[in-house]
């Protein structure tokens, strides 16, 4: 078969573990036009394999945009430069022959470096240990059509709930704040009945947790949604702040109440 | 011989449940934290399961490979849930949704299994939507529904084209509340690579940790795998990259009876392979087949541009060959189907590839219709090949995608080895010779949310496992094979690599132990196989050391085990004189060129023992049917 095929020169970078010091090493490759970005690296690391030398440690499961595993700032960009895509989904036909690719890890202080581009985003899951999900047991809960909900607020919380986990609004913050992951989900139990008798404990322990874990405050750049590969809108930020506020409200109340 | 006893409780079909949840033995909840139960997998199967045990009082520790249980490969499930909730009105019951996944499964199922199945998939959908799982409504604000290959009645759940991802992230929403709890100790990147069985049960596993390359050790009184499915045997499949057979491989190296390994499914829509340095292969969600319409030219070679082929030139040969169920046949029909078409050169333009064409629908319904249907399935595909679906027809050809086969296990969910307990994919029990779309999903759930919290108190009520240390000789035994055969890979120092060795070993499984065998092929592919597997242990290149991150050597092991199952799975292929389901055997088939079953000598699991590298002992499960008559299957 006929491939087109491109040339490119790969600044990636390199680092041996979360306290060793990285740089960028040169490498230069041929790949198809038809080829996806993780597969240029795949062929890369084979080549490095095959010389004895240690593959870019680089993650990625889906290759479908949706378990949120790979990310990568493609010449200083999370996920690459074309919009609304995970990394695992851009390929190699919008790239230019000869152009210099500059290959990094998500950079923030709650995601430290594992091995070059492996970054360790536990910090994510540790989040949402606080309150992202509504306090049912398995069984004993009524039919499923028990409760209409309008097909706008199921878009609604929908939109919100399709955030795949990756961090690039966090390596795009310049604060490396975890705004927009936290409000998402923050978001889509609060346009759900289902999500309403845990609202305002829910949305305050939250974001109790992503401070503690150094995450950035928001100054509203909206560079996070810029990156976001799904899309989720800072639209669901101003939803989070109204319910924090709301929430702090009311816990005094009724600290007062008692 | 072996007899293999499933378990399955007396009664009526209907009652069977019912009637066994009533017999088996209850672990009083003061007693439930006095058990360890140890979790290997946080996808659907395992992350249900460890949420639910933990509610219950257990003191579970999960484990994944992945870096968070949000990433199992459970997320990327597109089309949708089944349930028998019969919302729409259109005839659906428990009953129908029990004889379609039997049908749909060539007669090669459990009965009273499959009919758990379809009892409690109700449960699951109520369960979700409590979560706040966001599935799709309709105006009035209930459930919508669609409907999904080998069905008549629109019974399926979805949440757009994501609805994997929605009921995972509800289970990991559940299993987060548990470990917030400290009910379920959850330990990421670390890979079970090894089973310690002590005085015949399962009794811990060994985990390598994957950051710092330590091995470890963890006993508990029982031990569950829901480690998903081995698709990637053929390097090439739709299946996440790092899905793969170790867990239950090893598993079965230990003890386990692997069932029915050949029954792999070959999935109908997915995107063509577009070349050499290709890693997976993407699907696009069977539910395109509500409404596009598959076709290729009615001529050979015909390399014209599909909107110059005339309408009376076109094939819609599912249509043709199938007029009721159509574009909704079962997948091994479809992809069966294509490949015929390939076959007889009348692919896309000579190529691997067919056309799923939504432009009827279109018409039908308008752009804005289909766009909400199935926005995000055309958008990947634009995506992935730069082509406009709304404009053009889409290309899709069949690839490897789910694996009914798996480690054996009873009508409890426990293998042959007492304390192994095996759920989801990962196991072989419901699905028969072939899965209805949208029926993985609700196996996942129903054997983690509604199955195993019942049957696992009766074996620790029953049997009493006392738990070992997890430093006691057996162990530390285990754990020092495990470090021995790394050692072994890293010192080997060849001139291939894995990746190399790996898709040889797909095109090996995907030409001889694919879509269509024969007995002669499958005798060249052992043979194949065996000498591939030569290669690696003599000639593989795996860099680095033991004692770090290391991708290189993580994808070796899995490798390793993928060559002694690629074996077993053209053995079994070999073994089984029938074709059914997604076996097709070219030497059995009718006139027309369906699949031929042979119910007189094969209505019967294949539950394979491994003696020792590369020699195995076939049992046999046979199964009964009571309730249905074993029927030709007939989509006509
Ligand atoms: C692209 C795609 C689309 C699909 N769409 C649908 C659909 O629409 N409807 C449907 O019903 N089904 C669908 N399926 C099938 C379905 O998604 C899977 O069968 C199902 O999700 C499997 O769930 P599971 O819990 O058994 O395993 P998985 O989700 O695969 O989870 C396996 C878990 O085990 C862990 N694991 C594995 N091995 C080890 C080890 N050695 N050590 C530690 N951890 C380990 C993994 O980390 C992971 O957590 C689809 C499949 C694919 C590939
Ligand atoms: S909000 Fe967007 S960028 Fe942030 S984690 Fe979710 S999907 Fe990724
Ligand atoms: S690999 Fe899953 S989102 Fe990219």
């Amino acid at each position: 078969m006929a491939e087109k095929m491109i040339n490119l020169k790969l600044k990636v970078w390199r680092q041996n573990g979360p306290k060793a010091v990285g740089a960028f090493e040169d490498h230069d490759v041929s790949v198809s036009a038809d080829s996806s970005f993780l597969e240029m690296l795949d062929e890369l690391n084979d080549s490095l394999e095959r010389n004895g030398k240690d593959p870019v440690v680089f993650e990625s499961d889906c290759r479908e945009g949706i378990c949120g595993t790979c990310g990568l700032v493609i010449n200083g960009q999370p996920h690459g430069p074309i919009p609304k895509i995970a990394t695992c989904q851009l390929h190699m036909r919008h790239f230019t022959e000869g152009q210099t690719i500059w290959i990094e890890p998500f950079r923030a202080k709650a995601f430290p470096v594992l091995k070059d581009l492996a970054v360790d985003r536990s910090a994510f899951d540790t989040i949402m240990h606080a309150g992202g999900y509504v306090s049912v047991n398995t069984g004993g809960v009524p039919d499923a059509n028990a409760i209409a909900i309008p097909k706008d607020v199921a878009a609604e919380a929908f939109d919100a709930a399709a955030c795949i986990g990756c961090g690039a609004c966090v390596a795009a913050c310049k604060n490396a704040s975890a705004m927009l992951f936290v409000s998402a989900k923050v978001s889509q139990f609060a346009v759900l009945p289902q999500g309403q008798p845990e609202r305002y404990t829910r949305v305050q322990k939250m974001v109790k947790v992503m401070d503690e874990l150094g995450f950035g405050s928001c100054t509203n750049t909206y560079a996070c949604e810029a990156e976001c590969p799904k899309g989720i809108s800072v639209k669901n930020i101003a939803r989070m702040n109204k319910d924090y506020i709301k929430a702090k409200v009311k816990t005094e109340k009724i600290e007062l109440e008692a | 011989m072996v007899k293999l006893d499933s378990k399955i409780p007396s009664g009526p079909l209907a009652e069977k449940w019912t009637n066994h949840k009533f017999n088996i033995k209850l672990v009083n909840p003061a007693n439930k934290r006095k058990y360890d139960i140890i979790v290997v997998g946080t996808g659907l199967a395992g992350a249900s399961a460890a949420a639910t045990l933990g509610e219950l009082g257990y003191n579970v520790s999960a484990f994944t490979f992945h870096d968070s249980p949000r990433r199992a490969h459970s997320i990327a499930a597109q089309g949708g849930i089944n349930a028998a909730k019969n919302y729409q009105n259109d005839g659906d019951s428990v009953y129908r949704l029990f004889y379609d996944t039997i049908k749909g499964g060539d007669f090669r199922a459990r009965e009273a299994n499959v009919y758990r199945l379809a009892e409690v998939s109700n449960n699951i959908i109520d369960q979700c939507v409590a979560q706040g799982v966001p599935f799709a409504r309709e105006y009035g604000g209930l459930l919508d529904n669609r409907s999904f290959g080998g069905a008549q009645v629109s019974r399926t759940f979805y949440a757009r084209g994501q609805t994997g991802q929605q009921l995972l992230l509800g289970a990991y929403s559940a299993l987060n509340r548990q470990i917030a709890k400290g009910k379920v100790k959850m330990y990421n990147r670390k890979e079970m690579v090894d089973l310690v069985v002590v005085d015949g049960k399962a009794a811990g596993i060994v985990t390598r940790d994957l950051v710092s390359g330590e091995i470890e050790t963890y006993s508990a009184h029982a031990v569950i795998l829901a480690t998903g499915g081995y698709a990637n045997v053929f390097f090439l499949s739709t299946n996440a990259m790092n899905c793969n057979v170790t867990a239950g491989w090893r598993a079965h190296k230990k003890g386990a009876f692997f069932a029915n390994p050949c029954y792999t499914q070959i999935h109908p829509t997915c995107l063509p392979v577009h070349g050499e340095h290709q890693s997976k292969l993407t699907l696009m969600s069977e539910s395109l087949r509500n409404d596009g319409r598959v076709w290729v030219s009615k001529l050979k070679g015909d390399m014209r541009n599909p909107g110059d082929i005339p309408e009376n030139e076109r094939d819609y040969y599912l249509e043709r060959k199938y007029p009721s169920f159509g574009n909704l046949s079962p997948r091994d029909i479809s992809s069966r189907s294509a490949k015929e078409a390939v076959d007889d050169e009348r692919g896309v333009k000579g190529q691997e590839a067919v056309y799923l064409d939504f432009e009827d629908a279109i018409n039908r319904l308008g752009k804005k219709a289909i766009e909400e249907k199935y926005g995000n399935l055309f958008e990947m595909y634009e995506t992935i090949t730069g082509e406009n679906p709304y404009q053009v027809p889409m290309k899709i050809y069949p690839a490897p995608h789910y694996t009914m086969g798996g480690l054996w296990v009873d009508y409890n969910l426990m293998s042959n080895l007492p304390g192994l307990f095996v759920l989801g994919e990962a196991n072989f029990s419901d699905h028969g010779a072939n899965r209805l779309g949208a029926s993985a999903l609700m196996q996942g759930l129903a054997d983690g949310y509604f199955v195993i919290p019942y049957t696992i108190g009766n074996y620790l009520a029953s049997d009493k496992p006392e738990k070992h240390a997890a430093n006691s000789a057996p162990f530390k035994e285990a754990a020092n094979q495990i470090k021995d055969f790394t050692a072994n890979l890293l010192s080997i120092q060849g001139k291939h690599t894995v990746d190399e060795i790996h898709k040889k070993l797909g095109r090996v499984m995907w030409n001889q132990v694919g879509m269509a065998r024969n007995a002669e092929g499958l005798k060249a592919a052992i043979k194949e196989i065996k000498e591939l597997k030569e290669l690696f242990w003599n000639d593989v290149k795996v860099v680095g050391k033991a004692e770090e991150l290391n991708q290189n050597l993580e994808r070796a092991g899995r490798v390793a085990d993928y060559l002694e199952l690629g074996e077993l799975m053209a053995l079994d292929a070999l073994e089984r004189n029938e074709s059914c389901g997604g076996h097709f055997r070219e030497e059995y088939q009718t006139p027309e060129g369906e699949a031929l079953r042979d119910d007189e000598n094969y209505t019967h699991v294949a539950a394979w023992q491994f003696d020792k590298a590369g020699a195995w002992t076939r049992h046999k499960e046979e199964l009964t049917f009571e309730n249905v008559e074993l029927s030709t299957r007939s989509y006509k």
